[in-house]
């Protein structure tokens, strides 16, 4: 799917010459979803969802609410399981395999698929240990190592000025959209190779909320990234792929740029325009 | 930053900590499931070791046991009934309620509704903190304290003053010796009125605040409010509390021991001594020479222990729907 | 007008006299519950601060008539409450965690529940003669071993019902966090679950300690009491609220001093560990 360079206004990826940079050419399917139906009990909550989730790229998910858009990303990291009465059915592959498939290992598939959440949720431990514990759960490091590695990670979360000096301190002590970025430096800390954001500004502050867009498209030139957001301002902004759900169906799927200037559907352009929801 | 995809990674080390999850996940799961089961086996153990050790005594005694006043463990008569425990313990337990039970919700009424604010922590502590103590505290100091001031007031004012009234005459006839039915009635009337206090207090505090805003803006005083209002929606609430204590009460063996008497005889008059089914146990169990007479001991806790289960049972599912109904 | 006036005012005085009335029942009745502790603990302090003295504890119980100490009871009374602590605050925690955690919406844990209310409640001289039958009778003898069983089935039920309740308490979200990381279920509710609910867990446990230390019932026919000092846990083995028992309704005045002077003790460590369960629970709830 080519994009037209000249008439086209300024998206993220083409630069002001029109010319595409690199991240305009068609990535790979990090993650193909096919055909994929949730169950809540007897309640069906998702109908037969087929997308991609392209690499390096940020995906967003709009919708009223209810319209499934948080049950289709929690999903993808199985954390449904924790839970009964729900189940997935259809097929999800990262890379090609089938993570539904119970063969599959979820707790690995979650440090390979991460995920940050609408309420920021430190563990009751230090900063340094809330990076930390995710990584001794797979690797065995050195004082040394484990300390680099929590560095790289808060640096990542554009947190590591703010907290160099206590990094004994409480995770519950920061500030809220400093623990949303706590939580995602955890996220990063064990290398995932995708990252799901549900909601994640709803809960801060407009200053916040910036910096963590910010910290987004920074982090999407080495994650695959999904977000489910409710403010489309937010989706337009930071996405390059967006999907308008309703009632548990994927209504309609494209760039972002076309989704919210040219919609094709008539109930995507009623809910961007504000219609409902 | 440059991303690593996993897979890259040592594989080696991932494989290697997925089944170590797997084995700490299936063992800490067993080591759980087993401590919960073990509380079922805990019930059942009780009652088979209860049903197994009065055998002897229910099959020998029959329907009889529960009618009989006889208590002799000479080894020459060995014949035993439980009329006289079971009265004790019912009877002493129908005293603490009657008296435990207004008193408690006098007292959840005023920290709920009476109390100034500064004050009601310090009184709602200060009245659970009579809750912990231990229960041969209440025993001895019945025995000590008590007892003998009851034995003075019964024996010169009480006696006399209801010697001509018919029923109360009976009831309270002399002499008396302080220890005895209704001293054993008011230690667990103390006993249990924390509890009640407590627990009505709790369930007081549930009633959705609009409802008795609105009784009072239609006018109502405290006393309307509290009796057509809050007692009302707290009914089941405090029902379930109070069973709950009368439970308590039925069991309590160290507070009464020390004063009902111990004298196995069912008497009309409340001043007279008599015996609860834990007091005999607690005093009896530990020299009982005759196998009879143990399994009669044992027979009287398993009545016992019947007993309270029923009444804990039913405060607990009255408490369940209680909750329920408050959630919806 | 007349008979509408008069209406009106008779009304109001009727309802306030019984508002009044009620509203001093009340006032009444907390009067009566306070008094009643004010009376006890007072006669505690009147009857047992007297016989406090160094000897107390430095002396084991002495013979009929003659002058001692609580030592070995104050020692037994340690012993058996950390035995049956030890043996039943695991076994407590466990079982909570599983009705908290792996069994929360499995159909048995309602069952468990429920006869755990009932073993919470359920009076403590059956459990003395349980552990008779279960621990005394094979061994051949009463022994400290066969009281701390019986304390040990006393703290079981108080430690389950906490720890459920206050692992209940912690937020699904972080549970959810620890498991989107990667964390497999036994490290979420070691490392997560059990570090936010610790301090209602350790309440739970103190709150139990406070309650064991003061029964007598369980242990009459299963430690027995022992008037000599004794570590030996497979032989009879004295405790505070036995040695209390037994002194207090004794006619030997000595031995009744000394049980008010046991009963002292055992009041005032009950009460300490009451308060500083209360403690812990404001100072988690504050945060």
């Amino acid at each position: 799917m080519s994009i037209s360079a000249t008439s086209a206004p300024i998206l993220p990826g083409i630069a002001t010459n029109g010319a595409p940079i690199p991240h305009a050419a068609p990535a790979r399917e990090k993650v193909k979803i096919e055909g994929l139906n949730f169950f809540y009990g007897q309640n069906q909550t998702l109908k037969d969802i087929t997308l991609s989730l392209r690499e390096n790229q940020v995906t967003a998910f709009i919708g009223p609410s209810g319209c499934g858009k948080s049950t289709l990303l929690r999903a993808l990291n199985r954390i449904y399981e924790l839970y009964p009465n729900q189940r997935a059915e259809g097929r999800v592959l990262l890379d090609g395999e089938d993570i539904l498939d119970p063969k599959q290992d979820r707790n690995v598939l979650r440090a390979r698929i991460g995920m940050v959440f609408q309420k920021p949720t430190p563990f009751p431990m230090s900063i340094y240990e809330n990076i930390a514990f995710g990584v001794r759960l797979y690797e065995n490091l050195p004082r040394a190592e484990m300390n680099d590695r929590v560095e790289h990670a808060l640096r990542g979360a554009a947190l590591w000025t703010e907290v160099k000096d206590k990094l004994h301190a409480s995770g519950t002590s920061l500030s809220g959209g400093q623990q949303q970025r706590l939580c995602i430096a955890r996220t990063v800390a064990v290398k995932p190779e995708v990252i799901l954001f549900d909601e994640p500004c709803s809960a801060l502050d407009p200053i916040s909320t910036s910096r963590i867009e910010e910290l987004i498209d920074e982090l999407s030139s080495s994650y695959t990234i999904a977000i489910v957001t409710h403010n489309m301002q937010q989706a337009a902004r930071v996405s390059e792929h967006t999907a308008f759900m309703y009632l548990g169906e994927l209504v309609e799927f494209g760039d972002t740029q076309a989704i919210f200037t040219a919609p094709k559907n008539k109930q995507t352009e009623q809910y961007i325009t504000g219609r409902f929801g | 930053m440059v991303n690593i995809p996993m897979s890259a990674v040592s594989i080696g080390g991932r494989d290697l900590a997925v089944r170590r999850f797997a084995a700490s996940d299936a063992f800490f799961r067993l080591l759980t499931r087993s401590a919960a089961y073990f509380v079922l086996t805990l019930l059942g153990g009780f009652l088979l070791t209860l049903v197994f050790g009065a055998w002897l005594a229910l099959s020998t005694f029959g329907i009889s046991f529960f009618t009989s006043q006889s208590w002799n463990p000479n080894p020459d008569i060995l014949k035993f009934g439980a009329l006289a425990p079971i009265y004790g313990t019912v009877v002493t337990s129908a005293v603490a309620m009657t008296l435990a039970l207004p008193v408690g919700l006098g007292i959840a009424v005023f920290l709920t509704e009476l109390c100034p604010l500064r004050l009601r922590r310090v009184i709602g502590t200060a009245i659970e903190l009579l809750a912990g103590v231990p229960s041969i505290i209440y025993g001895m100091w019945g025995l000590f304290v008590l007892a003998p001031v009851l034995q003075n007031l019964e024996n010169n004012y009480l006696a006399p003053a209801v010697s001509e009234i018919p029923i109360l005459s009976t009831v309270f006839a002399g002499p008396s010796y302080g220890q005895g039915i209704l001293t054993a009635g008011i230690i667990l009337a103390i006993m249990v009125l924390p509890f009640i206090a407590a627990v009505s207090r709790d369930v007081f505090q549930t009633v959705p605040p609009v409802l008795k805003e609105a009784a009072f803006g239609l006018g109502a005083t405290t006393r309307e409010v509290v009796t057509r209002v809050v007692l009302p929606y707290s009914r089941v609430g405090v029902i379930g509390g109070a069973m709950l204590a009368l439970g308590r009460a039925l069991g309590e063996t160290m507070a009464v021991t020390f004063v009902i008497g111990n004298d196995p005889k069912v008497r009309a008059s409340l001043l007279a001594p008599g015996t609860t089914i834990s007091s005999s146990i607690a005093n009896e169990f530990a020299e009982a020479k005759e196998a009879m007479h143990s399994s009669a001991l044992v027979a009287l806790g398993l009545i016992l222990f019947v007993i309270t289960l029923i009444v804990l049972a039913a405060a607990r599912l009255l408490l369940l729907r209680m909750n329920k109904q408050a959630g919806a | 007008m007349e008979p509408v006036a008069v209406r009106a005012r008779a009304l109001p005085a009727r309802r306030k006299s019984a508002n009044a009335v009620f509203q001093g029942l009340c006032y009444a009745a907390t009067a009566l519950g306070l008094t009643a502790l004010c009376l006890i603990l007072g006669s505690l302090l009147y009857n047992g601060v007297g016989g406090l003295s160094l000897r107390v504890f430095t002396e084991i119980t002495p013979g009929p008539g003659s002058q001692g100490g609580l030592l070995n009871a104050i020692v037994g009374s340690l012993i058996m409450t950390v035995l049956g602590v030890a043996v039943g605050t695991p076994i407590g925690i466990l079982a909570g965690t599983f009705m908290a955690e792996y069994g929360r919406y499995k159909r048995i844990t309602p069952v468990v529940r429920f006869i755990n209310d009932i073993l919470l409640s359920a009076p403590s001289i059956i459990i003395g003669l349980f552990v008779y039958e279960l621990v005394v009778v094979p061994m051949g003898g009463f022994s400290a071993l066969a009281g701390g069983a019986a304390l040990a089935i006393i703290v079981i039920p108080v430690v389950i019902r906490t720890t459920e309740d206050m692992l209940l308490l912690v937020p699904n979200q972080l549970r959810e966090a620890a498991a989107s990381i990667g964390a497999p279920r036994s490290v979420i509710i070691r490392s997560v679950c059990y570090k936010a609910a610790q301090a209602g867990i350790v309440t739970g446990v103190l709150l139990a300690v406070a309650r064991v230390s003061g029964e007598t019932a369980p242990l009459l026919f299963t430690a027995l009491g022992n008037l000599n000092f004794s570590l030996r846990l497979t032989s009879p083995m004295a405790s505070l609220p036995l040695t209390i028992n037994q002194f207090a309704s004794s006619a030997y005045p000595e031995w009744q001093s000394l049980a008010w002077t046991g009963a002292l003790i055992i009041t005032a460590a009950v009460l300490l560990l009451s308060i500083v369960a209360r403690v812990l629970v404001s100072k988690r709830s504050s945060r």
